[in-house]
């Protein structure tokens, strides 16, 4: 009994607060919007309209046209999730059951998981938003999101089906060559800053401005100290790139779709996957997007901070506003996201592997001595 | 022998590909730009915008049979839109006419005249064909229906959709 009252209960409540907000709230109708969002964009750049049928169901007394208003294809995701349920849940004869059922629930949960440690905003009535303030932050966001290729391999290889499995290669391969760009492109900036947790990086870029833009701290920082930023400036800005371009290949976006490749794979690794289960493969890639855009934000984009907005402890309005400008920016990434997804035409496979190891690779780990060399001539 | 194809030199620009990407990124994003301000053509949102106000002199919509000013059917069952319809839509059953008909020197009439909308191609030739100019083609274009049978159009809803042409042939008008 003492045991359980000992238990920090005020931690687990708002933990789980925190949690349930931040999946049910925000990320999930997140998720569906930027599928919506994904369709009409592309729809605008191909000069076409796209879908702006689907209507909210809004109502004002209760008739069923008292109110309409000009929202047309809001409701897009809830018939797309309604389509996904009714539809007929079909595990073909062949697969490996038990993987088969296995590989949606792999896709999806790793890039919930890394939410966790994610600081999407400062404090809300005193209480810091983040789920996990944990020191080894972005090393949990890779190890954890890492996994995510566990995923495709099984469901490729439980399909017993040969696009599927062909799918599943590429990405393993795939994830290989950019996750060694993708970890070694960070190091500087922890170089720079000297820590791994999130929430103190982002502590650093609200006095020392955004690693990507360090005038954010123009008004408020000595000169020895804007001098010092500018000479690290433009190896951020490349470790900014490779480290963007690494996520793009990570979360298995044009132009690194080679997993999905629909016009040589049919549908990569969920081509045997139907109803509920391809939707949970759809779900995981997009907050796979998500966690990327966020994590991305994080360490170069300053998270929730904006120049000039005061952090929660000012009052909880301010820790909305806190919230609501890394959404924003969270948002601004993924409509990049898109927008290169629609623009530029799949990498061949060996481009891909050449641009990996060739590449970024070299960059990554040069960038690494620069800085350190710079880091040594001038400290902080 | 074997023949090696002559890859073009390409420069330092075009080697490290990002000054395409992002000229492709700014292709996209005016297209992007240019839906959002009105500027791109787009095609027409047809249930909300349709034609029916200005569609061509031409346009060939449902074949359809018409009457003329003495509320005769022009139609005498002749049969030359049933040979010449290349789908085979039109399919006829020619009557007498009764002696004590006012018409009754026409001597025959369409007992049934169906044209089955499903096999319609609406390319004319039956308006083309036909000597007593009773076959037209309107200007309807939705035509709709739930089950097979509804899709043919028989005597009765080709008249409806046809309605009354007067003028053109008046040979019967003298021979009365």
């Amino acid at each position: 009994m003492d045991a359980i009252l000992s238990l920090d209960w005020f931690l687990i409540l708002t933990s789980l607060a925190k949690t349930l907000g931040i999946i049910f709230l925000i990320v999930l109708p997140m998720v569906s919007y930027t599928v919506y969002a994904e369709r009409r964009v592309s729809a605008l750049i191909q000069d076409r309209i796209g879908p702006n049928r689907v209507n909210m169901p809004i109502s004002l007394l209760g008739f069923k046209k008292d109110l309409v208003l000009p929202l047309g294809g809001l409701g897009q995701p809830v018939a797309d999730a309604v389509k996904f349920i009714l539809k007929e849940d079909l595990t073909p004869a062949h697969v490996n059951k038990f993987y088969y059922w296995l590989a949606p629930c792999l896709a999806m949960v790793p890039a919930i998981l890394t939410l966790a440690v994610i600081p999407f905003g400062s404090t809300f009535f005193g209480v810091p938003m983040v789920i996990a303030n944990v020191n080894i932050g972005v090393l949990f966001v890779f190890a954890i999101a890492s996994l995510g290729v566990y995923g495709i391999v099984i469901a490729g290889w439980s399909s017993n089906s040969k696009y599927p499995f062909l799918g599943s290669v590429r990405s393993s391969s795939q994830m290989i060559s950019y996750e060694l760009a993708l970890g070694l492109s960070v190091v500087p900036i922890f170089l720079i800053i000297g820590k791994l947790n999130l929430s103190e990086i982002i502590q650093y870029q609200i006095r020392h401005g955004w690693l990507l833009f360090p005038f954010t701290a123009f008004f408020h920082s000595t000169w020895s100290e804007l001098v010092h930023q500018l000479i690290l400036w433009p190896w951020t800005i490349i470790s900014f790139v490779v480290f963007t371009i690494s996520i793009f290949a990570e979360t298995n976006r044009l132009p690194f779709d080679l997993p999905e490749a629909e016009t040589e794979l049919v549908a990569g690794y969920h081509t045997e996957y139907s109803s509920m289960k391809f939707a949970l493969f759809f779900l995981g890639e997009y907050a796979a997007m998500i966690t990327g855009s966020s994590l991305i934000v994080v360490l170069f984009l300053g998270g929730w901070h904006f120049p000039g907005v005061p952090d929660g402890s000012q009052g909880w309005v301010w820790g909305l506003v806190n919230i609501a400008v890394f959404f924003g920016k969270v948002a601004a990434l993924l409509f990049v996201f898109i927008w290169v997804r629609w623009t530029l035409p799949r990498f061949r496979y060996d481009q891909l592997m050449r641009l990996g190891w060739i590449w970024f690779f070299e960059i990554a780990l040069v960038n690494i001595f620069i800085t350190a060399g710079i880091l040594a001539i001038f400290p902080n | 022998m074997a023949y090696t194809v002559p890859r073009p030199k390409l420069t330092f620009a075009e080697k490290i590909y990002l000054p395409s990407i992002i000229s492709g990124l700014l292709i996209t994003i005016n297209h992007l730009r240019k839906m959002l301000r009105g500027q791109t053509h787009i095609a027409m949102q047809y249930p909300e915008e349709k034609w029916d106000t200005h569609l061509p002199e031409h346009y060939r919509g449902a074949p359809t049979l018409v009457k003329d000013e003495h509320d005769r059917e022009r139609c005498v069952a002749c049969q030359l839109c049933e040979f010449i319809c290349p789908p085979r839509a039109i399919t006829i059953k020619p009557g007498e006419l009764p002696a004590e008909s006012k018409f009754a020197k026409v001597e025959k009439f369409p007992k049934e005249f169906e044209i089955d909308m499903v096999r319609c191609i609406y390319c004319g030739l039956c308006e083309e064909v036909c000597p007593e100019q009773a076959i037209f083609l309107r200007k309807d274009y939705a035509i709709v229906g739930t089950s097979r049978a509804e899709m043919v159009h028989d005597k009765k809803k080709l008249y409806e959709l046809g309605g009354v042409m007067d003028g053109l042939v008046f040979k019967w008008n003298e021979k009365k």
